[in-house]
């Protein structure tokens, strides 16, 4: 099977249906390692326990942006070449990108408050990262409340083009101002600066994370065929029940 | 392993996380349920796909 083939939903269904209990059982059990190695990871000389937090708190602070870039390319596919999927793959992200950026939020918050002295603060990484949980927020708005498929694909996909200004903004926030975040200490020029004793499990949790996002994307965008499929048939019964005879 | 004065951040950050994750899990299988029963019973009701195949037919 090719990737051109993939542009067919039929033949999408399939292979995530075959796909989707290999991809469940590899996320399961990448969650248990690398839970086991958070419980079992040292605490920091400074930050004490609450380190744990981190092990959480960043594969889903990732995946916000990771989810946003997946929805951009799929409005790329959208607008640039009508691919079929592309409109099903950014909707069924829409909702797991923003239980991740909820996610990353509230956990960010919890690990603040005893670090920083608070829950909250209007700090430009802070704020970004609220911006794009909003705007995640209002593209699944919109999908729902546009009944046009095709005009929802379209005005969804160029929102996302434009919210996407926002995934530099966050990534870079910490450089461009004086923030209470602290800076990269994984992605950066000159390597990680975490311990390996807090970078094994946080990449094998952020592994496992990435493929829980796999896992359940599959699922959502089978889901989302499935009910375009609904969408179709039910036309169907209308124009048959209207052309019977009374 | 000892949280120390940490442990209501660390526990309910996880907690939560379970939740959510659990949610999206049960929720998304609520769907795949929910849109299968509709195929269903547009299969009951005679509707067809322009291939011919079974609405309910993943292929």
């Amino acid at each position: 099977m090719t990737l051109i083939d993939l542009a067919n939903p039929t033949r999408f269904l399939t292979l995530a249906t075959r796909l989707l209990p290999w991809l469940a059982a590899a996320t399961a059990i990448l969650l248990a390692i690398g839970l086991y190695q958070s419980a079992m990871a040292p605490d920091d000389y400074q930050q004490g326990a609450t380190v744990k937090i981190m092990f959480i708190h960043v594969p889903n602070a990732w995946l916000s942006m990771f989810v946003w870039g997946v929805m951009s390319l799929a409005a790329l596919g959208t607008l640039v070449w009508r691919h079929p999927l592309a409109d099903v793959a950014a909707k069924a992200a829409a909702p797991i990108g923003a239980a991740f950026t909820f996610l990353a939020l509230v956990t960010g918050s919890l690990w603040g408050r005893p670090m920083w002295g608070t829950y909250w603060e209007w700090d430009a990484r802070l704020t970004s990262v609220l911006i794009l949980f909003l705007m995640y927020l209002g593209l699944i708005a919109l999908w729902r409340a546009v009944e046009d498929p095709s005009r929802a694909a379209r005005a969804a996909a160029i929102l996302t083009l434009v919210g996407a200004i926002n995934l530099p903004v966050i990534k870079f926030s910490v450089d461009w101002w004086n923030t209470l975040h602290q800076p990269a200490s994984v992605m950066r020029i000159g390597g990680p600066s975490l311990d390996r004793a807090f970078l094994i499990p946080l990449l094998v949790m952020a592994v496992a994370f990435s493929l829980l996002f796999l896992t359940l994307h599959l699922a959502a965008m089978r889901n989302e065929i499935l009910r375009r499929r609904v969408r179709a048939l039910q036309l169907i019964q209308v124009a048959q029940a209207s052309q019977r005879p009374a | 392993m000892s949280l120390g004065s940490y442990a209501p951040f660390i526990v309910i950050s996880y907690l939560l996380v379970t939740a959510v994750v659990l949610m999206l899990i049960i929720w998304i299988a609520i769907d795949y349920h929910r849109q299968k029963r509709h195929l269903r019973e547009l299969e009951a009701g005679g509707v067809a796909r322009r291939s011919g195949r079974s609405p309910t037919d993943l292929r």
